[in-house]
């Protein structure tokens, strides 16, 4: 991840990488493939552990086959070969070209909103994620448009003062939250932020004039700035219905990308396969903690090698 | 995404239509519908298999085999098992002897503690309770503030002593907490606990000190809905870490089915308390097993699906008559039996009285004479078994027997041997025309009203002793008020 600092002295720019803190997400998703007897005949328990991953039931068929019919192509049959013919299959499944933060440091600002159901991990996601963009020289300013849950408002404050980034919340109390954003853009202008993330009150994707509102939040965004990313954070402990959010939310709000959050608990977020591969959404960003460095880019193959009990 | 089992179970079921018994296969193919909708239901897999496991015993039993709809048993047997296992155990919030009672949050982080503690204040206030609500998250950015504005929302006070965001300890505050409740006479105290990892020791241990420090009356584990398969962890993460008391599910104004509720009642075997159903501060109820179970088998489609078995039955049955009929073996039993059935249905008029979308049906039934039924059944019962089956055998001097028996005239009797004879008769013809709505009522008796293909239907029903109705009662659904559906008693 590559963020242009800005040179103090002459204005000029220069870029800097900017390192994410390492994760080991081998050991936060501990391995429930440890027990599974790789065999070509019976490959039930495999099926049974993709299923107790939250893969659901057709992703766990459909990759059961798949690797039944490589097996078979390829002549393999030892568990060794059988474990690295599912390893390179799921990380050929998972692997996109697109995971990466849709963000041009030419653009000023880049917008980002975030959106998902209630404590899914939105306003926790943006704190750490300012943080480490202002760590890579960026201006942040956050938007405040939670203006329903007690104090939200005050959550992200602390945040934006963790992260050293400004802070535009409601003017009034219980402010419309397309209003909040609005501003929030226009003071991310008129400050010259690099980026504008627009932090949004939690919502349950079959409530029609909560999603509605969200829609109307993008489009008064839009009035100013065009929006980079329309994050979806996804708690890893969610099940089926994850789907179920993912469509409604990209419905309203045009998903740009997924956040998988609290992987550093026992659930191990299987539902994100069917997702990238129903609804075609990248999975960007993973949240392993509270702590302010508790998250990192989504990367297939340590996602992967995680479920896998295995470590590069 | 959802509704897919009662398609799926009706394909199932219409493979077994022209059976009259289930093989053990044609149970596995049902229960591997079920098993399937359960895991997209989020019931975690080892929750599945046991269940699974237990249906196809009770399913390959007696109760099955004998039932009229075998297939459809096998589905009230899983509505039956989910009840029993969301409900086994259920029980209200129990009350200490000594105030103040000391209800204690625990569960994952963002599963809905903060507010819930709100919702239960409120709850709890409009009881003449006089809860304290303590904030004991100190660690969530704003967790104390957000109860603080809660509480004042629902104009309970809150025990805040430190302002969190990692600092403060908060076994410390559960613990002064206590002591002020006492003092100040709070009848319930309820303590907001920080949103924790199951295998998150240190955290855990935190929470074992707060409840040793508190000693509650009771702990509750609330948990989010839309958890999928990590919920049998986590709710064991809990249970041996904590201990926990009775669950509480949040979310369940969400579309999610909520299998996790199954999980966590089996693996914990603690009772669900309450649902929460919103962001509102009365988004809030006791938990209802049945409406669950529903929820999590899709009881509407349930619904359909039984009405759809039943009408498979009914066919089936229909033909059975139908070919007993062109073998003339339609006998005064069988035409006492279909009597009974139609007076079952009589006393259900009142009954349907109350209930939505009954109203054709009622007036269909207005001019039913029960009596008739009595005077036709008392005739009858005074034949002798072998009259029954041959009433060819039924000369002058067995009539006036039969009569006497009765406490009916002879004219009565040589009545309901014609009617009886016209509508062997005339089922018999039918039943050579190959009709296969063919009613199960004889046509042509005087008092009786003309049987119509609805009604006939209902007739089934209540012969069957209408499942779907019984589904309806055990799952606490609302009756649907499509009064065009076409089904018995407004289901
Ligand atoms: N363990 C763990 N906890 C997390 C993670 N991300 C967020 N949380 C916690 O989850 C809870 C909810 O997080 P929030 O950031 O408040 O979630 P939200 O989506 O903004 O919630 P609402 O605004 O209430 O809808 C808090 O207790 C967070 O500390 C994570 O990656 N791991
Ligand atoms: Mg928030």
């Amino acid at each position: 991840m590559f963020w242009r600092k800005k040179s103090k002295e002459d204005g000029s720019p220069q870029v800097q990488e900017v390192e994410l803190p390492k994760r080991n997400l081998t050991k936060s998703i501990k391995s429930i493939f440890s027990r599974i007897k790789f065999d070509l005949e019976d490959l039930g328990s495999l099926e049974d552990v993709l299923i107790q991953a939250d893969f659901g039931v057709d992703a766990a068929e459909e990759i059961v086959q798949e690797l039944t019919s490589i097996a078979k192509k390829q002549g393999l049959s030892t568990e060794a070969d059988l474990k690295n013919a599912l390893k390179d299959l799921l990380i050929a499944k998972i692997s996109r070209t697109d995971s990466a933060l849709n963000l041009d440091s030419d653009q000023s600002p880049n917008v980002i909103l975030v959106v998902g159901v209630n404590g899914a991990g939105k306003t926790t996601t943006i704190g750490k994620l300012a943080h480490y963009l202002v760590s890579g020289g960026a201006k942040l300013t956050l938007g405040a448009a939670d203006t329903f849950r007690a104090a939200a408002v005050e959550q992200l404050a602390t945040w934006a003062t963790r992260s050293n980034a400004e802070l535009v919340g409601p003017r009034t109390e219980g402010q419309d939250p397309a209003a909040v954003a609005y501003e929030a853009v226009e003071a991310g202008i008129s400050n010259q932020s690099d980026i504008v993330i627009i932090d949004t009150a939690g919502r349950l994707q079959n409530k029609q004039g909560l999603m509605d509102e969200l829609g109307k939040i993008r489009r008064s965004i839009e009035k100013q700035a065009p929006i980079n990313e329309v994050l979806l954070v996804l708690d890893a402990t969610t099940g089926q219905n994850a789907l179920s959010q993912a469509k409604a939310f990209t419905e309203v709000s045009n998903v740009t990308g997924i956040v998988l959050t609290k992987l550093d608990g026992s659930a191990k977020g299987g539902i994100v396969y069917a997702i990238q591969q129903q609804l075609d959404i990248p999975v960007k960003l993973i949240g392993v903690g509270e702590g302010i460095d508790d998250f990192g880019f989504f990367e297939p193959s340590e996602f992967v090698l995680g479920l896998l009990g295995e470590s590069e | 995404m959802f509704g897919n089992l009662s398609d799926r179970l009706v394909e199932t079921f219409k493979n077994l239509r022209s059976k009259g018994k289930l093989t053990a296969s044609d149970i596995d193919a049902t229960l591997r519908e079920i098993r399937r909708a359960l895991l997209e239901a989020d019931v975690a897999l080892e929750v599945v298999k046991n269940f699974i496991a237990a249906v196809r015993e009770r399913a390959l039993g007696d109760e099955v085999s004998k039932a009229l709809n075998p297939a459809q048993q096998v589905v009230q047997i899983v509505q039956e098992e989910l009840v029993t296992i969301l409900g086994g155990s259920q029980r209200q919030l129990q009350f200490a002897k000594n105030p103040p009672t000391v209800i204690m949050l625990a569960g994952l982080q963002g599963s809905g503690k903060t507010t819930l503690a709100g919702k239960l204040a409120k709850w709890l206030k409009d009881q003449n309770q006089t809860p304290l609500l303590v904030a004991c998250d100190l660690q969530r950015p704003n967790a104390v503030n957000q109860l603080q504005v809660i509480g004042e929302r629902v104009g309970v006070p809150v025990f805040a002593p430190e302002e969190g965001n990692g600092k403060g300890n908060p076994v410390a505050v559960a613990k002064d907490a206590i002591k002020f409740a006492k003092q100040k006479q709070y009848s319930v105290v309820l303590i907001d606990t920080a949103g924790r990892l199951g295998i998150d020791e240190e955290m855990m241990q935190q929470a074992k000190d707060i409840r040793k420090a508190t000693e509650p009356d009771e702990v509750l584990f609330v948990i989010d809905s839309m958890i999928g398969q990590d919920a049998v962890n986590v709710a064991k993460a809990f249970e041996d870490g904590v201990g926990i008391d009775g669950v509480v599910l949040t979310k369940l104004d969400g579309d999610a089915r909520g299998g996790a509720a199954l999980s966590v009642a089996q693996v914990t075997g603690k009772p669900i308390i309450f649902a929460s159903t919103g962001e509102g501060v009365d988004a809030f109820e006791p938990f209802y097993p049945d409406r669950m179970a529903s929820r999590i088998l899709d009881m509407g489609d349930i619904l359909t699906l039984i009405e759809q078995a039943q009408k498979s039955f009914d066919e089936a049955e229909a033909k059975a008559m139908a070919e007993k009929m062109a073998k003339d073996a339609f006998t005064l039993e069988d035409f006492l039996e279909q009597m009974q059935q139609l007076r079952k249905m009589g006393s259900l008029k009142s009954m349907l009285g109350m209930m939505p979308g009954a109203g054709k049906l009622k007036s269909q039934l207005e001019n039913f004479d029960e009596k008739e039924i009595d005077r036709t059944e008392a005739i009858i019962l005074s034949m002798t078994p072998k009259e029954r089956k041959d009433p060819k055998i039924l000369n002058g001097s067995r009539r006036l027997r039969i009569a006497k028996g009765s406490g009916m005239t002879v004219t009565d009797v040589n009545g309901l041997v014609n009617r009886f004879e016209q509508a062997a008769k005339i089922m018999k013809t039918m039943a050579k025309g190959g009709n296969p709505g063919i009613p199960g009522m004889p046509q042509g008796m005087g008092a009786m009203p003309r049987p119509q293909a609805k009604k006939d239907k209902n007739k089934k029903k209540a012969k069957s002793g209408n499942p779907a109705k019984r589904a309806a009662e055990i799952s606490g659904i609302q009756l649907p008020k499509d009064e065009g559906s076409g089904s018995a008693f407004g289901l």
